[in-house]
Order: C-alpha cells, then structure tokens, then sequence
C-alpha cells in the first residue's frame, strides 16, 4: 500500500456509485438492525417505564443500586484504563516487529474471548481464593481479593483485556510499517514516533475500542458474578444487582436498572459521534 | 524470541513493549490460566478424556460449535454490510444505528437473553409473527443462533469499521473509471483489504460464542441433546461441587478455541507479511 | 514496566481501602439463596430492633442472593458468611465438607435446623383448563410442564422428588415404571431453565405451558405479581421442603461474632420470626403460628420428608438421582 495515503472520509463526495447497491444495502442494515437492536431496546425500555415514571424513578434511585453504579464505574474506570495502555503497547509491539511466537502471543491477547464467563471467574476464585495456592499467603497478610472489590476489578480486566489491542491491531497490519521506518530514520525517537506518526492513524480505532471496552466493562455479568458473592451494598455490581432484583420477581424494577446501563452507553456514543464530527471538520480543513 | 535482525534496528521500543506485554498477559491471563490447569491436573489425564467425551458433553459441543459458527457467520454478512453502510453513506438514522451497535456489551447478557426470549416466543413480538409460519424460535437452536448472533454482533461491526474508514475511496472511483464493476471493485479492491479484519472479527465472535452463558440459557430451553450449550455442562458440574471434572470441560472447549483463533491468527501474520514483502 | 507497577500500586491501595473498612460496626454476613430476599430485608429490620433493645448495639446485616448451591460454593471459596441460609441440606453439608461448618450443625436447632419449611405445588393457567389438580396429570399427553433442571437448580430437585415419591406410591414401589412415569412427565417439559425464576418467567410472562411446578412460596409471589392470571393447585401429597440454615463455625469464630450469629439464627425461631416468615408465604415451623396463616397453607397437604426410607436423605438421594449417570441423567437419553 503506498504510504502518501491520507485519511479521507468525505463520503458525501462518492459519485458513481450504482445507486440500487447502495440503497439495497441501507435496507438490508436498516432491516437488520431493526430486528437484532431495535427490538430488544424497546423491550427494556417498555418493560422499564412499563409501571410508569414515578416506580422507574425508585427502582434506579433505591440505595442498593446506587452503590452498585458507584461500584460498577469504579470498576469500569480501572478496566478501562488498564486495558487501554496495555492495548497499545500490546498492538505496537505485535505490529511494528517480526519474530517467532507472535501468533502465539496475539492468541493469549484474544484467550479471554474464548474462555466462558463462568471460567473466567472460576479461575480467579482458583488462584486467589480458599481453594488457591495463594490463599495462605493473602490470609497472613490479611488480603482480600476475590469476594472483594479487587478481585471484581481483576476478573473485569481480564474479560476486557482483548478489546484495545484487537481493535488497534488490523489498522496497524493494514498501514505496514513503512512509516514508521522512515520517521526513525529521520532520527525520531520511540515516543515521537508513536505520538506523531502511528497515533493519528489508530485514533479512529482507538476511540472505537475504548468505547467497546467500556461498554463490555459495565455490562459484564458473568464472570464478576462468580468473584463478587454478591454482598449487598459491597460487591454487587450493576448487572448483579439486576439478576437480584429479576430473582426477588421485581421484573420492572430489573428492567429500569438494565436502562441506566443502556442510557449510559448511548450518552457515551453519542459524546464520540459528537468528538468525532468536531474531529473530522480538523482533519478535512488541515488537508485544504 | 528471536526476531528478524533488520526490524529490530529500525523501529525502537520493543524490549519496553514486548516487556508491558508479557508481565500483564502473565499476570492476568497465564497465572489465572495456570490455577485451571492444576485443578484439572487432579484428575488423570484418562479421567478428564472420559469426563471431556462423554455422549451428552459431545452433544453440547455439537450444539455450541455450529450455533456460534453460525451467529459467526451471518455477522460476517450482516456486520460486513453494516459497517460499510455506516462508514460510506449517510441517510437518516445512520448516527443512532451506529450508536446501538454496543448495545449487546452495554446490556448484562442475562437481560438480553430475557428480552430476545420474550421477543421471539410465540406469544412474542416477532415470535408470533413467524409461529404462523411454522417457525418457532425460541427454546431452540434458531433461538440460541439468534442471541449469539445479538452478542458477537459488535465484535464484527467495530473490527471492520476502523479499516473501512482508513481505506480511502480513492481507489474504488480509479477501478471505477477503468471500467470495473460493483462487484469486481468489491471483491479485487475492497475485500483483500478488509480481509484481516473481518477474519479477526469471525475468530472474535466465535470464540465469543463457544463460551457463551448468560444470555443463551434464557432462550435456548436447555432440553439434553438438544439444546444444552457446553458451557451449561460445566455449570452443572460445578453445581456438583465438582472442580476437576468442571474444569476439564472447561479446559477442552479453551483448547478448542485457541486452536480456531491460533490458526486464523497464524494466517493473519503470514498475509501481513506477504503484502509488506 | 511502569503500566504494571501502576496497576498494582492501585490494586494495593484498593485492598488496604476494603481491608480498613471492614471492622468498624457490628456486621453479620447471610449468604442465603435466591428467594429470600424480601423475607430477610423484614427479619433483618425486626432483628436489628430487637438487638438494640437488649444488647443496645447496633448491627448491620449484609444480605448476598442467588442460586443455592452457588451460594454454598463461594462459601467454601473464601466468601467469609456468618451465616448460611440456604433451599437443601446438601448445600450446607458441602461447606460442612470443606471443614467450615462442625458436623451435627442440624442437630443444633429445633426442626432440623429449618425454621420454616415450604413445599411443592402447582401454578396453573386460570380455571386449570387441563384440570391438572395431581402428580399423575403430569404425564398426560399434551400437558406442557415447566420445571427448572434438578442439576443446576435446588427447588427443581424437590419438584423432581416429590413426583417421584407420588409415583413410588401409584405404582407400588415398581421403579420401572416409576422411572416410565418421569420419563413422560419430562417429555412434557417444554422448557429447562436452569433457574426456578427463569421457570417463573417462561410460564408468567412468556407463556409457556401449562403448569408450573414451583414452591408455594413463589407462586404466591406470582399471583401477586399478575394478580387473576393464574391459580395454585395443591396436590393431595407433596414433599416437605426444608430449607435449613447454620451458623459457619471457622468464619464466625475468625471474626468474633459467634454470638451475634447464633442469636440472629434463634431469633428466627421467636413468634415474631415466625410471623415474617410466614407473611413471607413460608410455612412457619412453629404449629401454632401457623395456625394464623390457613388462608395461604392447605395444613392437610400429606408431605413426604426427605429422610422417608424411600428417598433416604440428601446424600443418598443426590447420588441415586442427580449425580453424573444417575436416574435423572437416565431419562435422557439420545
């Protein structure tokens, strides 16, 4: 791929295009998204405002599950952070270099994905609970991991740990390294290098999985339910506090709590189409 | 590792990366990873063979495998399209579609699995429709298809996105005015470049599936050598108070999918190398 | 490196927060099971009263929910319960087994250490259009039975037992065709959940079925939830549930609320203990009080126990029935 390439987006510029592909294929994603996203949204929304304002009101404003946001964004926060660092210099050092094992690496990256939520728990549980061979050093030093707020922060990590470097690994296989190359050539630095020549190019995909990772981290179910043991009020999250709640035949209630997760994500979605415009309008009057 | 001496010169940074890489995957992923394999280790390995291939856990494998290479697939279609739409046109409602595509990671899986149970029974919105036709989706594996497919959805979409935004429609309009068609653009210009990540996103989204729990027990009606996915065998055991044999499912369906993804990542590494050669 | 020295820096700083926190009030840990909930946010309030008003101190109760033997399990992985209460014994001889709990724990209070029992009935459609009212309609053609998985739910093994114990009786003790019975009542169930409140949910709002087997407590949770949608059948016979509950010796004893455990599992067997848990729809285990509540409980209900001879107590029935190739694994076969 030639490297004078330049971001360009401007889709309203697309002339030529056979315009029955183009609108069979909006239909087709209108359809498809209708029926796979729409549908379920306004499912929990119904069900959420299903018995009126005033009993959503109480459901989302009720003590327990005010300490679960408190404890789900701490976690979410932690996640997020962590898992982004390490995403970048997981796809830099995946991308940017040859060697043996590099398939074996990128393949313990995406093992999270492929170990079921419940696993993902359990093995925390394995290592640092009663069972685990690290319990007696954690009880000498009066740790508490799992069952605890760390143990949650961790097994959210591990869940979450693929998202960044995944997204941001196809963009840099795609550009080549060739780039890069040049600009070290030139005599720029590890940091230099990645702040101004590789970072504009990822931020898209940065951004993306960012996002991605967050909205993962708040919804995770699973595999904190497995570490939390569900203390009310200390270790239940978000999601747990609504399983509890569907359990206790509180059916609306679960729903109005599962709609703070979904209104969350749709204010952080459109804070990035926002960010995103403001972006492309710079990119657009810089090539001008 | 050893590593080609040339790259090595050229770009820096690859002990500190390589050394941030290594210390978290061994902290988060290798050590955790570790405790399973010694829990296995209690039993033997003739115990965990016997545990692993039992008829009904081989049945529920049959079902977890083809309904997530299922879901897989169609995301492949579906989500291919949808990222394209996205990225290359604009038509009213494009901000809001493309805002509801993390809805499935922002929803607790379990919520899902209620609200696209309730959508698809017979007495559902979309259930009732299709029940007249003689279709019935949920508590069968059309149900379990469709809350994989509702899951691993975002995967897909967000891993095409970002190279379909960077890939310049420059070269469409170049084929174009040399007279190529839609189709022959599509697949000639577009699609070797997309190829990576709509692999990446395949692997990602298959894996996803295979593990699956929270939202698929709700719609699948979990009827023995039907519909009971392999992650329900492992919850059964556990229920059992049995960690060795839950781990030993657990264990055989993880090497099954590093498998698929080692494989799609080894594929991936060798074409990035064709095309930099 | 520095990435990972931050991220222990913080995960070590968390700790020390969680660890400085926990020793401030008097603060007692129930781990119990799914449906308790309501019961014990009332009997908490009620015990956190009487507790000021004798030993004038102040005590929060930490409630923790979910599936039973979920439950047991994270006690045995290090979730430090004062007290477990839980749907089987089973459950709590499993954190018995793991050293947590002296043996005898069910001898050490009245009834078996259940201070309320429950049982099996059935939730059917309004006006019971398939005149399901006994265990043997179960197995008729066309019926369609909702009951959880015995494997992965508690309250669906007591459904599982209770049939079984009906048909042991029906057909004289003749195993063959008992099993013959199950085998149809579960080709009648349409659906498997792996919860009792996933059951609820795919008879109550999605409509599955026509009857679900549930304990009578949740199925007035369920009346009371779509009030004239439903009815409760109580069958001739069924089985006597007794969720039990137990103090966990080595965490109590760890912590130094021995005595605070012990008095808030007693407290459960005082009138007004009693009284909550049958406001609750749980049958009091106390005869008299029970008395007050004949409008929700048919007190001439014959229940079987799980320690009949023909069932044997938990451990021999959990083998028998529910291990890895037992009876229940048998009737499904490819």
């Amino acid at each position: 791929m030639p490297p004078s390439q330049t971001v360009k987006i401007g889709a309203e510029s697309r002339r030529q295009e056979n315009p029955f592909i183009k609108n069979a294929l909006i239909v087709i994603s209108l359809l498809f998204t209708l029926l796979m996203l729409v549908m379920p949204l306004l499912v929990v929304v119904t069900q959420a405002f299903g018995a009126g304002w005033a009993n959503f009101a109480r459901a989302v404003t009720d003590t327990f599950t005010v300490k679960a946001l408190q404890l789900t964004l701490l976690t979410t926060v932690i996640a997020v952070a962590a898992n982004t660092l390490f995403g970048l210099t997981a796809a830099w050092c995946l991308t940017r270099y040859r060697y043996r094992g590099q398939s074996l690496l990128i393949t313990m990256i995406d093992l999270p994905f492929a170990v079921s939520p419940i696993i993902a728990g359990l093995i925390f549980i394995l290592t640092y609970g009663r069972l685990g061979w690290t319990h007696s050093f954690l009880e000498a030093h009066n740790l508490k991991i799992v069952f605890a707020a760390p143990g949650i922060v961790m097994a959210t990590i591990f869940v979450t740990i693929p998202f960044v470097a995944r997204e941001i690994i196809p963009v840099l296989t795609a550009r080549g390294t060739d780039e890069e190359q040049a600009a070290v050539l030139m005599g720029a630095g590890f940091f230099r290098t990645f702040f101004y020549v590789t970072l504009p190019h990822i931020r898209w995909a940065l951004v993306y999985s960012v996002i991605l990772c967050t909205a993962r981290a708040m919804g995770e179910f699973g595999a904190v339910s497995v570490v939390s043991g569900h203390l009310r009020g200390k270790t239940n999250t978000l999601p747990l506090h609504i399983e509890i709640l569907y359990n206790e035949h509180h059916y609306r209630e679960a729903f109005a709590v599962s709609a703070i997760l979904v209104i969350t994500s749709i204010v952080i979605l459109t804070a990035r189409s926002v960010v995103e415009r403001i972006a492309k309008k710079e990119v657009n009057q810089s090539v001008r | 590792m050893s590593q080609t001496r040339q790259s090595k010169k050229v770009i820096p940074g690859f002990g500190l990366t390589m050394g941030i890489t290594m210390s978290y995957v061994g902290f988060f992923v290798l050590i955790p990873m570790i405790s399973m394999a010694l829990q296995a280790a209690q039993l033997s390995f003739k115990e965990i063979v016997q545990v692993a291939t039992d008829a009904r856990v081989l049945s529920s494998y049959k079902v977890s495998f083809g309904c997530s290479f299922l879901a897989a697939a169609i995301n492949v279609v579906f989500g291919t399209i949808l990222a394209w739409v996205l990225v290359r046109y604009r038509f009213p409602g494009r901000r809001l579609i493309d805002g509801l595509i993390e809805l499935p990671f922002a929803l607790p899986t379990a919520v899902a699995g209620i609200a696209l149970t309730s959508l698809t029974t017979d007495k559902g919105w979309i259930g009732q429709p299709l029940s007249h036709l003689g279709i019935s989706v949920a508590y069968t594996k059309v149900g379990i298809v469709t809350a994989l497919t509702f899951i691993t959805l975002p995967f897909m979409v967000r891993s095409v996105q970002p190279v379909l935004e960077q890939l310049s429609p420059d070269y469409e309009e170049a084929g174009r005015t040399l007279g190529a068609g839609s189709f022959t653009i599509f697949r000639k210009i577009v699609l070797p470049e997309l190829k990576p990540a709509v692999m990446t996103g395949f692997s990602l989204a298959l894996a996803r599936g295979l593990g699956e729990y929270g939202s698929v027990i709700f719609i699948a009606g979990n009827k023995p050598f039907q519909t009971e996915i392999a992650p329900l065998m492992i919850v059964t055991r556990l229920e059992e108070f049995l960690y060795g044999q839950a781990t030993a499912v657990a264990m055989f369906m993880l090497f099954a999918s590093f498998m698929i993804m080692f494989m799609v990542n080894r594929l991936q590494i060798r074409a990035a190398r064709f095309v930099e050669n | 490196m520095f990435k990972r020295i931050f991220t222990m820096l913080s995960v070590t700083a968390l700790l020390t927060v969680f660890t400085a926190t926990a020793r401030a009030d008097q603060e007692l840990t129930n781990v119990s099971y799914d449906p308790t909930r309501e019961l014990y946010e009332a009997y908490n309030t009620a015990f956190q009263k009487y507790w000021q008003e004798t030993k004038k101190e102040k005590v929060t109760v930490v409630q923790s929910h979910g599936g039973s033997a979920k439950q047991a399990r994270s006690v045995i992985e290090g979730n430090e319960a004062d007290v477990v209460t839980l749907a089987l014994a089973i459950d709590i001889t499993a954190v018995e087994e793991a050293g947590l709990i002296q043996k005898g724990w069910q001898k050490k209070l009245p009834n078996n250490s259940s201070p309320y029992t429950s049982t099996i009935v059935f939730l059917v459609r309004k006006g019971n259009p398939k005149k399901i009212i006994d265990w043997g309609d179960l197995a008729r053609e066309g019926v369609g039975v909702i009951t959880p998985n015995p494997k992965t739910s508690g309250g669906a093994r007591w459904n599982y037992l209770a049939a079984w114990a009906w048909g042991d009786k029906e057909y004289s003790h003749d195993e063959t065709k008992v099993l013959a019975y199950i085998k149809k009542v579960f080709d009648n169930v349409l659906v498997l959940d792996s919860g009792a409140r996933g059951s609820t949910n795919t008879f109550v709002q999605n409509g599955q079925g026509d009857v679900l087997l549930a304990w009578e407590n949740e199925a007035y949770l369920s009346l009371a939830e779509r009030p004239g949608e439903f009815e409760i059948v109580t069958p001739p016979t069924s089985i006597l549930a007794e969720p039990p509950v137990a103090i966990v010796d080595t965490y109590v004893d760890k912590k130094g609320t021995r005595e605070l455990a012990t008095e808030y599992l007693k407290y459960l067997y005082s009138d007004e203990g009693q009284r909550i848990a049958g406001q609750h729809y749980y049958r009091p285990s106390n005869p008299e009080i029970i008395k007050e509540f004949t409008k929700y409980f048919d007190l001439n209900l014959k229940l079987i126990t799980i320690d009949d001879p023909l069932l044997g107590g938990w451990e021999t029935a959990q083998k028998k029935h529910f291990s890895d190739g037992g009876v229940f694994d048998r009737i499904y076969t490819k």
